[in-house]
């Protein structure tokens, strides 16, 4: 035991550690949580999003994406790009600017933050005089231009951030030459919008909240134009030539405005309710694009009758007779129109419509008729329905591959064809290694593949369960259905819907042969589906069959949701996974884990209440074995139970206060109403802090006994062909795992494959093994003579894996919350051990074994277990002596649901989620590291068509 | 009756071979017994292994007077300090029973007919404002029964006195292993856990650690009431024989061998139930290592130590005599006024 406390210092295994083993968070795949801000530059074709938490994030064409994080944490307010530089401004909610810069170095780009600045007023003036509310960089790009609260306008230099005082443009400059009436000190109260004439960078048009418009010209330091609108001011949008410009209004309305000359006080040229009569929303931002044809684009945000309307978050498109509203899911942050002609070109000819709603990115093609959507390459919405699990499968055969692709893209035939319009950067990596499927469980019955070899995580295709099961909502219920004459044209564009129709249609456990193309899914309401791939559309019935988990165990009741109700007679189901048998557990309890043999064509399940086993070849269920001990009467009443109920609440509750208390650490300096929210939030976080120290937080120490509640909870299913009864014979067998740590192990009877309709399926238990410190079993693992793990189902009928071992004495691994142990086969006696939790109080949460290949030659690798402990730690443990190798810290252990969604990958490498909608990777490997590298090109003014030329070779490649 | 036989002085053997010899000498091959003698204060103790045999038969002046009883009959309360001064002579305290029904005693069992539930241990090696209190768990019959809380505690540092985040017991549950023993009180502040620091570590880890080890858990605390603190007057009485006046982190590998040897013996009892048959324990694949072996004796020791058996003081041994002559009594009272009430005392 002794051996485990010291680490080795054998300096051989060290070198060979530093060769294998190496940490590092390499790429967030998803959307960003808590979206905030949205750039774009028209020169660099990048993309930033900032985020609540200070993110910021630049994406370019597929695989280019930077990543920088304000010291500050602080909201993130506005971003602009220096005209044709590789340089951003960030303006955050603490009223402080940010520089930030693209550098190449050592082959790749990289993003980092360069200056900082604060601006000050003179001393005694209010906060207000210098709290920034438009930021405009000028194309000079040596200044910026910052419009304040009290309608002063500062310059600032570039990149020093040095204040010219001389060059501010105070209120009372602007006022001069206007006539009598409307020259009062507020109209200039605060300035809502900056835009420089597009034609001559000497004018600057600046808008104030009250309605004032004024043309100023910065070499005579003079306001050359005055226009007087009577609304509340929300935006401006220049028009291409300079001679128009566009304002849009609090109410709902937008006005053209001419530039001449020759009238320094011109009226509107035209206003507009585009949605009235009735009282509207604010108009918050409006673009104008001219096109070739002459008909413009007018594209706007909101704008919506207020009454029947003002919930939705709408932008509306308008070219010629064409008017589309679209609806999207959540609210919109920030929008920005793509365009493919030059810089100098006459006409913008818009391309694309890219919105930054706060739980996705949508993105509209107005090339195409009809403006269908394009799918992103990234910044995928994973939390579209809730995740509720995931599983990675590494090394996904091409064959396999391209089926799955295949099936996807029959679902996506609605999507636009354009080619991804924000191509900016040249993406340098290496093609990834392998072809990697991540398949994440949601919430609404479904399962979703995304392609995780690179970068970026790429829906490739989506399954439902759903069909299979009646539910309350109606099939025919189409949202989208419009008639001709829906006023306003509302479009529901997005796919985020994160209300599920039947909490009991949740995944919960995934199971995919790779080599078979054999799926197995499980559900919350004890319902498993195995499903075969199929490339054709097909309708048939799904076979049913019953697995009683109580068998004759008497005078329970199930308190817990009822199973699904299966559809009669054939189902239609697209090409791709189609279920061809469903077995419903009873009680219909949350299926907790889940195994597939795809080449004994067996499946394996477990509940709380015990585990089956199902023979999907003969359709026949072998065995069901009832895990419960009899006085645990939590599992047998189901998740309802009122005791379990409350407890469960209160703790949620406790969680929730505690980061309702960091967030609305981080949401300050928001005006108004929002402000009130906050002060009565901080005064019920504190109240509730208090009350929670008036209780101190106690825990029970007692030792674990057979009574405990859900010890009969199946953890983990193993299949193995090994020697379970004598050295000699070895033979397919079951082990289960369970929460009150028990091991069982059934010997199976396959017959071979000539009989294999014919005779059935036998199963025997051999082994029962009693853990006696009674933790939950989290994982099972036969080790062959060599030490080295059992392979997967068909690895090795698919060359891909050494034969197992079954001339040395083979072992068992068995791997509870907190120890390891080893034990030998067939008769067990045990061998080692490596206990975590009485030494080190952490608990295993997952475990896997992963290969690592080392960094120095190809032809070295081992195998090693990777554990994620409850305190966030990555451990790796060797196999098969379980000596520790390295630790990381990797998760915080706050982060309950990080740890909880945690999967390793066989190569080392690991996903977690940091969001509900972002998945982190991380890598334990040297070898596979998945990690953004790309190039961002220097600042060429004349063309940047050809900057982006190479990178969609570099995704064309990796889709091949 | 009275038997008298001679022994080696210097070779006695061991305790079973005694045993054997005594029921061998008394024709009582099948009856179990306990054997005492009086030492040379003139109390009686028991011999019931090879130490106190060793002893018994080290002190013998040069007469050792055993006394044997029949086991179901046995009056434990005749054991132990001061029994033979007091009442002058045990023998006629033992042959008149009725003599005995006066005085209600707190009755003391025999070692080997009680398991240990609790015992400080490392006295020696500790800090006096120390405790190490080791629970015994034995299946489930009785609840652990205590609670810890998040606290915090002042510690002296270099840069003065400073707060500490420290991990207290918060409650006892009555009835529960922790209140019985009455070595762990409310607010006592847990330092270790069964040889390792819990500072830095959070209330869950430490909770997590403590029932991972619930079988044999050893805590060492700063009891909250330090009045009761064991005094050491000599050093050298340490039962493990370590006499260094190490502080508390550099004793922690010594800690730890004890400890992680406690574990090893209490905790390797997995069972397996084979095609349906009986459960039996795991055996180990591995022969357990030599320095284990040797553990287990100091690990003994300790528990007879605290249960009080072992005299303290140091004796002249005469090494002279070749052999010695015995005095023995084999007891046939019939007194059944013991109960084993699972009354325990410990220091």
């Amino acid at each position: 035991m002794r051996r485990f406390l010291r680490p080795g210092h054998d300096p051989v295994r060290e070198r060979l550690k530093r060769d294998l083993f190496q940490f590092n968070k390499t790429v967030e795949h998803g959307f960003p949580h808590q979206p905030s801000a949205l750039g774009y530059s028209p020169f660099l074709h990048l993309m930033a999003i900032g985020t609540r938490s200070g993110a910021i994030k630049l994406y370019g064409a597929p695989g280019v994406e930077f990543m920088g994080l304000h010291e500050e944490n602080n909201t993130v307010m506005q971003i602009h790009f220096i005209p044709d530089q590789c340089q951003l401004v960030t303006l955050l909610d603490d009223n402080s600017l940010h520089l930030w810069s693209l550098r190449q170095q050592s082959g790749a780009s990289e993003l980092r933050e360069e200056h900082r600045f604060t601006l000050k007023g003179p001393p005694g003036s209010p906060p207000s005089a210098t709290q920034i509310t438009a930021v405009l960089p000028h194309s000079s790009r040596e200044v910026l231009y910052l419009g304040t609260e009290s309608g002063s306008i500062f310059v600032v230099e570039l990149p020093s951030f040095r204040v010219r005082e001389d060059r501010t443009i105070t209120s009372e400059a602007v006022l001069q030459r206007l006539p009598e009436d409307s020259c009062n000190r507020r109209s200039c109260e605060l300035v809502e919008a900056l835009q420089e004439h597009p034609k001559n960078p000497d004018q600057i048009l600046i808008g104030y909240s009250r309605g004032l418009i004024v043309l100023w010209d910065l070499q005579s330091s003079k306001a050359t134009h005055h226009f007087l609108g009577s609304q509340q001011l929300e935006n401006l949008y220049w028009q291409r030539d300079g001679s128009k410009f566009v304002s849009c209004h609090s109410d709902g309305s937008y006005t053209q405005w001419p530039v001449s000359s020759d009238n320094r006080q011109p009226e509107p040229l035209e206003s507009l309710v585009p949605y009235g009569p009735f009282p509207c929303k604010a108009i918050s931002k409006i673009y104008w694009q001219t096109t070739r044809n002459g008909l413009p684009y007018i594209i706007f945000q909101g704008g919506m009758p207020r009454a029947s309307y003002g919930d939705r978050h709408s932008i509306t498109v308008i070219h010629g007779s064409q008017q589309t509203a679209f609806d999207f899911t959540s609210r919109v942050i920030d929008f920005f129109i793509t365009f493919s002609s030059e810089p100098a070109a006459e006409f913008e000819d818009p391309s694309a419509l890219v919105v930054l709603a706060e739980e996705e990115l949508v993105v509209i093609d107005l090339r195409t008729a009809g403006w269908p959507a394009v799918q992103p390459p990234y910044l995928a919405s994973l939390h579209c329905s809730a995740i509720t699990c995931s599983h990675h499968v590494s090394n996904i055969p091409l064959k396999l591959w391209e089926r799955i692709i295949s099936a996807g893209s029959k679902q996506n035939v609605h999507y636009s064809r354009m080619p991804w319009p924000i191509d900016g950067g040249t993406n340098v990596a290496p093609d990834p290694p392998q072809r990697d499927l991540l398949l994440t469980g949601h919430e609404d019955g479904t399962v979703r593949f995304w392609d995780a070899s690179g970068v970026c995580l790429h829906l490739l295709y989506k399954l439902s369960t759903v069909r299979v099961f009646l539910t309350d909502a109606d099939p025919n219920d189409n949202m989208n259905a419009l008639g001709e004459d829906e006023w306003p044209p509302l479009r529901k564009v997005g796919t985020f819907d994160p209300y599920s129709d039947d909490p009991r249609l949740g995944i919960q456990k995934i199971y995919l042969c790779k080599y078979s193309g054999y799926l197995a899914v499980a559900g919350t309401a004890g319902q498993v589906l195995v499903m075969e791939l199929n490339d054709e559309d097909a309708e048939h019935v799904v076979d049913h069959a019953e697995a009683d988990l109580l068998q004759d165990q008497e005078g329970y009741r199930w308190k817990g949701h009822e199973k699904l109700k299966t559809r009669d007679g054939p189902v239609r189901f697209e090409a791709g996974f189609q279920p061809f048998v469903l077995i419903q557990c009873q009680p219909p309890a949350v299926v907790t884990s889940l195994a597939l043999h795809s080449e004994w064509k067996l499946a394996a399940f477990g509940t709380s209440h015990g585990f089956g086993l199902f023979d999907h070849q003969q359709k026949r269920l072998v065995f069901v074995k009832c895990t419960l001990h009899p006085s645990d009467q939590l599992a047998l009443e189901g998740p309802l139970s009122r005791v379990k109920s409350l407890k469960k609440s209160l703790r949620q509750s406790f969680r929730r206060i505690r980061r309702s208390r960091v967030s609305s650490r981080k949401r300050r300096g928001v005006s108004g109403n929002a402000s009130e929210v906050q002060e009565a939030n901080a005064k019920f976080d504190q109240d509730a802090l208090q009350e929670m120290e008036l209780a101190p937080v106690q825990r029970k120490i007692e030792a674990r006994s057979a009574e405990d509640s859900f010890t009969g909870f199946v953890r983990t299913l193993y299949f193995a062909d090994t020697f379970l009864r004598d050295s000699s014979r070895h033979c397919p067998s079951l082990w289960a795992g369970t929460n009150g740590g028990t091991v069982h192990a059934f010997c199976l009877r396959v017959p071979p494959a000539e009989r294999r309709m014919d005779e059935p399926v036998r199963a025997e238990q051999a082994k029962e093994i009693q853990l006696m410190h009674r933790a939950p079993v989290v994982g099972i693992l036969v080790l062959d003579g060599r030490g080295t793990p059992l392979p997967e189902p068909l690895e090795v009928a698919h060359d891909l894996s050494k034969s197992p071992d079954m001339q040395g004495s083979h072992q068992l691994l068995v791997v509870s919350e907190e120890q390891l142990k080893v034990f030998t086969l067939p008769k067990v006696s045990s061998k080692l051990k490596l206990k975590l939790t009485a030494l080190e109080g952490c608990r295993v949460r997952k475990v896997t074994v992963a290969n690592f290949g080392s960094c120095k030659t190809d032809d070295y690798s081992e195998n090693n277990l990777a554990v994620l402990t409850n305190l966030g730690d990555i451990q790796i443990i060797s196999l098969p002596l379980l000596k520790l190798q390295i630790r990381y810290p990797c998760i915080r252990k706050e982060d309950v649901s990080g740890i909880a969604s945690c999967v390793f990958t066989k190569y080392g490498q690991g996903f977690y989620l940091i969001s509900p909608s972002e998945f982190e990777r991380f890598s334990l490997s040297t070898k596979w590291l998945v990690e953004p590298r790309c190039v961002v090109g220097a600042p060429e003014a004349t063309s940047t068509n050809h900057v982006h030329s190479k990178s969609g070779l570099g995704s064309a490649a990796r889709r091949s | 009756e009275f038997r008298r036989f001679s022994l080696e002085r210097s070779k006695p053997g061991k305790f079973e071979e005694f045993y054997g010899l005594l029921q061998h000498v008394h024709k009582i091959p099948n009856v179990d017994v306990l054997v005492g003698y009086t030492d040379i204060h003139g109390d009686l103790l028991p011999i019931n292994n090879d130490d106190n045999y060793h002893k018994a038969v080290s002190t013998a002046n040069p007469l050792l007077r055993i006394f044997i009883q029949r086991k179901e009959d046995a009056d434990y309360s005749a054991f132990g300090t001061d029994t033979m001064t007091r009442k002058k002579n045990v023998l006629s305290n033992v042959l008149r029973a009725d003599n005995h029904k006066k005085k209600p005693h707190i009755v003391i069992s025999m070692p080997q007919d009680f398991r240990p539930v609790s015992s400080i241990i490392d006295v020696d090696i500790l800090p006096e404002t120390h405790r190490r209190v080791r629970l015994y768990k034995y299946g489930t019959d009785k609840p652990l029964g205590f609670y810890i809380r998040d606290g915090s505690s002042v510690r002296v540092t270099p840069h003065g006195l400073e707060k500490v985040p420290g991990i207290f017991i918060s409650r006892l549950v009555p009835g529960g292993l922790a209140q019985s023993t009455g070595l762990l009180a409310v607010n006592d502040e847990v330092l270790e856990v069964n040889g390792i620091e819990v500072s830095g570590k959070s209330l869950d880890q430490v909770t997590d650690m403590m029932i991972a080890n619930s079988r044999n858990l050893i805590i060492t605390v700063r009891p909250a009431n330090q009045r009761n603190n064991v005094v050491r007057n000599s050093r050298t009485s340490g039962s493990s024989g370590q006499s260094t006046e190490s502080s508390l982190p550099s004793s922690t590998p010594n800690i730890l061998a004890n400890s992680l040897q406690g574990e090893e013996e209490s905790d390797e009892e997995d069972i397996i139930i084979e095609d349906n048959g009986e459960p039996q324990q795991i055996p180990k694949a591995a022969p357990t290592s030599e320095s284990l072996e040797s553990l287990t004796q100091m690990e003994l020791l300790h528990e007879s130590t605290q249960n009080g058996f072992l005299p303290s003081s140091e004796m002249n041994l005469n090494h002279s005599t070749g052999s010695i002559s015995m005095e023995y009594e084999v007891q046939d009272a019939d007194h059944k006024s013991l109960e084993e009430d699972g009354t325990i005392i410990t220091l």
